[in-house]
């Protein structure tokens, strides 16, 4: 009977809309915000101040954009390699309107200053409580997906999937935990640094998680689908994937070196940040080594090229998060603007590219095409993105590495060579070459609105049928 | 929350930890045991999925093991002589606040006969002194910019230091006082009597400037009563000059700490204020204070005037 079936591309069509439509709306309000900094009269009205832009543009960015083309992949990926349809399709339609739901309010309430002042976290007591119920939906019907497998064997991109979801569950229940004191406000359960604590607990797993474990599902199914070729060993994919998620467990409180948190927790959390390394790039090497035998692929195909250069600045910023979790090395850095390029050579470099070649990849499949409208905007997009990344971060380290240095000159007498007025001044021209990289990232981005648009207007929507599972026990 | 100082969890956290870090150790371990590919073989797992999906099975690259093996040997190494297991102190007994505190006792001994030089000195010769006077302006941009401006001519509610107005008094002395010990200024609400006496008060106050502010004359001699009866006197004097004891303002010049328009006039009226200097003498000692002292006082003294 399965064998008439369809997939229910229904859901993964509107999160894949929706991730180049929250991509635009994320990105551009990024865009707002580095224009701020170098023009501080931008900052019109106190809903339009940086203030109050800067956590919608992140939510914006991780979960509206993130969060869809998350959910968009997996719900693909897990009932193309499950060759079965989605558990429970009412479950499913409900993340996708709940999850929409979710931003929407983000985009109302951060402007109007409601906010928990929770990093990553900022959305009050009811929205998150609306996010559990999509959450626990989603957990519903991807494991319940699995569970009606017609393969016995697990593909490893649901692993990735299936981490990223049970965590980001746990970690939103504890660090969410608060006391309601309106319908707007409320108060931690936690105090003092141990509140700091669950909050980097919770938010540099957002990041291993949410940005990476989320993501390396996407990887580990459309890298080897996309270059044609098997991954390049089960063996890593074993290793790095328990390895990573045990690990970025300890890996927070290299977000407090030298503050109130006991030295410690503050040394637990940088030797986990080191042992990270390997780990990680455990991944990055079973995505790249993928391709031999597939590289001239790469001359021409765009989409293999946003896939294997969000591997390359994977590999990149987590060897950087490692080396800059070192205390002595976090004292330069911490605070700087080091911190922005880092969080963007992983958020732009390695979430946004992987995230734009797979919807590129699953954009004319969901619509019964061949192939998006225009291959060369998707060139295009990629050179234009790569060239804004590369000026974002590289102007955003020296700015970091300045100001570091700046903030720490004395003068023979002990005081200060440098006030922290002057450190801002210093700044201004590279917070103009990022708002300028930016605007680049923002630039492809309404490419691929546009090539999408072409590729997807007056097409029909089209559902694959499921396949049998292919090929028995060798 | 709980502060968890019952002993057992240091020994709890220890444990755990040095689980973890050997733990990956040894899963990188086993799992190089594991059954893989020989070198060259390209045979997949035989699993499929999706049509094309396959895996080879390679052996894990030993540069990278070996990268994973070195950082959980360089954990073990620092937990060893650096603090990380629960309460032990670790071989080399840093502590961030051993650290903090050294660093400060060698500044202090590097850095305090640099200020001492002056400390001796009377605060006006010190302004006089134009290495002083540098070495101060650094210590103003870093310690007080913050609210009176990098050129120390104040903000809307921080006072301008930089023009001949004193609030608490400008003498040396004086200056010192307001830096070593704080300031608080309080100006209590006058709501009570009445909208429309504030509006009078208002009014009379703005007629006392010199920079012929608009006001109603009616409304200002009706002020003027009021301010004799309501208490103003009291702090800011009959006269409205001001009394620096206090830190009451003089209402007859043209400097206005929270502006000059009427409304906000009425606001400081009904509402009152509070400003705050906050005390240095803990944070910066004495020597310090007395050079950012001499720099205010020459701030005032014509040159600054430019």
């Amino acid at each position: 009977m399965d064998n008439q079936a369809t997939y229910n591309y229904k859901v993964v069509r509107q999160f894949a809309v929706m991730t180049v439509v929250w991509g635009i709306v994320g990105m551009l309000v990024g865009v707002i915000i580095a224009a701020q900094l170098v023009w501080p009269e931008l900052n019109l009205a106190e809903w339009l101040g940086y203030g109050r832009l800067r956590p919608l543009h992140t939510n914006a960015v991780i979960f509206a954009f993130g969060g869809c083309a998350l959910m968009a992949t997996s719900y693909y990926v897990v009932q193309r390699t499950c060759h079965t349809t989605l558990f429970a399709p009412g479950l499913a339609a409900f993340t996708f309107w709940g999850w929409q739901a979710v931003i929407v309010l983000a985009a109302v309430t951060l402007p109007l200053g409601i906010t928990s002042s929770k990093e990553y976290a900022e959305l009050e007591w009811p929205i998150d409580i609306l996010i559990t119920l999509v959450w626990v939906a989603y957990a519903v019907v991807f494991f319940g997906t699995i569970v009606k497998r017609k393969v016995p064997h697990i593909y490893v991109a649901n692993w990735f999937y299936g981490g990223f979801i049970l965590t980001v569950a746990l970690l939103h229940l504890v660090n969410s935990c608060a006391i309601p004191v309106t319908l707007t406000k409320s108060y931690s359960c936690y105090a003092g640094v141990q509140d700091a604590m669950v909050q980097w607990w919770y938010g540099h797993n957002a990041v291993g998680f949410f940005l990476t474990a989320g993501f390396l599902g996407m990887m580990y199914y459309f890298v080897p689908k996309q270059a044609g070729r098997p991954v390049y060993s089960y063996r890593l994919s074993v290793v790095h994937f328990w390895a990573l998620i045990f690990t970025y467990m300890w890996a927070g409180p290299h977000h407090l070196h030298y503050t109130a948190l006991p030295d410690w927790t503050q040394s637990v959390g940088m030797i986990f940040s080191l042992i990270l390394l390997a780990p990680s790039w455990g991944g990055m090497i079973n995505g790249i080594m993928t391709m031999s035998g597939a590289w001239h692929k790469l001359r021409d195909d765009p989409i293999l090229k946003f896939l294997i250069t969000s591997l390359s600045f994977y590999g990149m910023s987590t060897f950087e998060g490692p080396m800059m979790s070192i205390k002595t090395v976090n004292a330069l850095s911490h605070y700087t603007d080091w911190t922005v390029g880092h969080v963007h050579s992983g958020a732009l470099g390695w979430v946004a590219f992987i995230s734009i070649g797979s919807i590129y990849y699953l954009m004319p499949r969901l619509f019964g095409k061949e192939q998006m409208y225009s291959v060369k905007l998707m060139t295009a997009h990629f050179w234009i993105a790569t060239i804004g990344v590369v000026l974002y971060i590289a102007s955003m380290w020296i700015a970091g590495v300045m100001q570091g240095l700046m903030w720490r000159a004395t003068n023979p007498d002990g005081t200060l060579t440098y006030a922290f007025v002057e450190s801002v001044k210093a700044t201004y021209p590279y917070w103009t070459i990022r708002f300028i990289g930016g605007l680049m990232f923002l630039t492809g981005m309404l490419l691929m609105a546009w090539n999408t648009w072409k590729t997807i207007a007056g097409a029909k929507a089209y559902d694959a049928p499921v396949l049998a599972p292919a090929g028995h026990h060798a | 929350m709980s502060d968890f100082v019952n002993g057992f969890w240091s020994v709890y956290v220890a444990l755990i930890t040095l689980v973890s870090v050997v733990g990956c150790g040894v899963l990188l371990w086993t799992q190089s045991r594991a059954r893989t590919n020989a070198a060259g073989e390209t045979d997949t797992t035989g699993h499929v999925w999706d049509e094309t999906l396959q895996e080879y099975n390679h052996p894990l690259p030993r540069w990278w093991s070996w990268l994973f093996y070195i950082t959980v040997v360089f954990a073990l190494v620092y937990l060893a002589v650096y603090p990380g297991l629960g309460s032990y102190e670790g071989a080399f007994k840093w502590s961030s606040r051993g650290q903090y505190e050294g660093e400060m006792q060698q500044a202090e001994a590097q850095y305090a006969p640099i200020f001492a030089r002056f400390q001796g000195q009377d605060i006006k010769a010190v302004a006089a002194d134009p290495e002083a006077r540098k070495m101060g302006e650094r210590l103003f941009v870093t310690y007080c910019a913050q609210c009176h401006g990098s050129d120390a001519r104040g903000a809307r509610g921080f006072p301008n230091l930089a023009d001949n107005d004193w609030l608490w008094g400008g003498e040396p002395e004086q200056i010192k006082q307001s830096i070593m010990e704080g300031r608080q200024g309080v100006m209590p609400p006058h709501a009570h009597l009445g909208a429309e006496t504030v509006k009078d008060l208002a009014h009379y106050v703005r007629s006392l400037s010199p920079d012929k502010l608009a006001h109603d004359a009616a409304r200002a001699a009706r002020g003027k009563e009021a301010f004799a009866t309501a208490g103003c006197a009291g702090c800011h004097g009959p006269d409205g000059k001001g009394m620096q004891a206090l830190g009451a303002p003089n209402l007859t010049d043209s400097v206005w700490l929270h502006g000059s328009s009427e409304t906000t006039v009425s606001e400081t009226i009904a509402k009152g204020r509070s400003n705050k200097m906050p005390a240095h003498n803990e944070f910066l000692g004495e020597a310090k204070s007395h050079l950012l002292a001499a720099y205010v006082f020459g701030l005032s003294q014509g040159d600054a005037k430019k």
